[in-house]
């Protein structure tokens, strides 16, 4: 069994134009001052949910999809579901990023009374890598562990 | 004034955490960063200046129950593109009530 390896590949900053640059930037800006304005608004209990919405996600995916079809296209296949299924992998990937965000949050909550503000932050961020890098290991190596069982007929 | 300090914090944190998603292979490792905390740094960042830590950590037990939510709405986003083959913007879109239904009915049993 081979485990996937992460790549890095800068390369790929140069397909994304600079609108796609501005609309996310434009995203996120909106989704900080909507969360603070509900906060101020309605209080924090209110505020705080909107600091796990899934502001940039469509705008992520759609992006991902295009590429993903451009690339056939160049290729010269003109219709594909290439795009969505790499966009629902993406979807795939958010979904353990979100279990880790829980990590986060909870970090947040629990240690942001008590402790200097900038080291809660930055342990709940790493809290956050740890276990998305964890939880998707952990699910590549059953992805793999099952694939493996299947080839080989073993129980 | 504080307005403009959230739109160009909030901009560029989430624009960078968008950034790491591209740059990343296997498309599975790179949909990781689609649910960064990038918007609660900055957020949580400026509440702690505004308003105070314990001001801050009320939001961040609403997060937990927003970021539930969250994995009901990528699993349904995954399911409406990958088995159901809907384009990306009409998945990630429709996929929003199921955020919003599952944050309600979290926040209204254990926050209200």
């Amino acid at each position: 069994m081979m485990l996937v390896r992460v790549r890095v590949n800068f390369s790929a900053l140069r397909k994304v134009a600079i609108h796609e640059y501005v609309s996310r930037f434009v995203l996120g800006a909106a989704i900080t001052v909507v969360a603070g304005l509900i906060a101020r608004r309605f209080g924090p209990v209110a505020g705080g949910v909107f600091l796990a919405f899934p502001a940039i996600f469509p705008a992520s995916a759609t992006l991902l999809e295009k590429h993903q079809r451009q690339k056939k296209q160049r290729a010269g296949i003109r219709f594909t579901l290439r795009g969505r299924l790499a966009a629902a992998i993406d979807a795939r990937g958010a979904a353990l990023g979100s279990i880790a965000l829980i990590g986060f949050a909870l970090v947040c909550w629990r240690a942001l009374p008590q402790h200097r503000p900038v080291w809660v932050m930055s342990l709940a961020l790493a809290v956050w890598l740890a276990c998305a890098i964890a939880l998707w290991r952990l699910r590549q190596s059953h992805a793999l562990w099952c694939a493996h069982r299947r080839r080989t007929g073993s129980p | 004034m504080e307005l403009l300090i959230r739109v160009l914090i909030g901009g560029a944190i989430v624009s960078a955490f968008a950034l790491a998603g591209d740059i990343f292979k296997p498309k599975s490792f790179a949909g990781l960063f689609a649910a960064a905390p990038s918007v609660a740094l900055a957020s949580l960042g400026l509440t702690i200046l505004n308003d105070g830590a314990a001001y801050a950590a009320v939001e961040a037990r609403s997060m937990a129950i927003a970021a539930v939510a969250f994995f009901f709405y990528a699993r349904c986003c995954a399911y409406l593109m990958g088995t159901r083959h809907l384009t990306a913007l009409s998945a990630t879109l429709c996929s929003l009530p199921v955020w919003a239904a599952v944050s309600w009915a979290l926040w209204a049993l254990l926050l209200a």
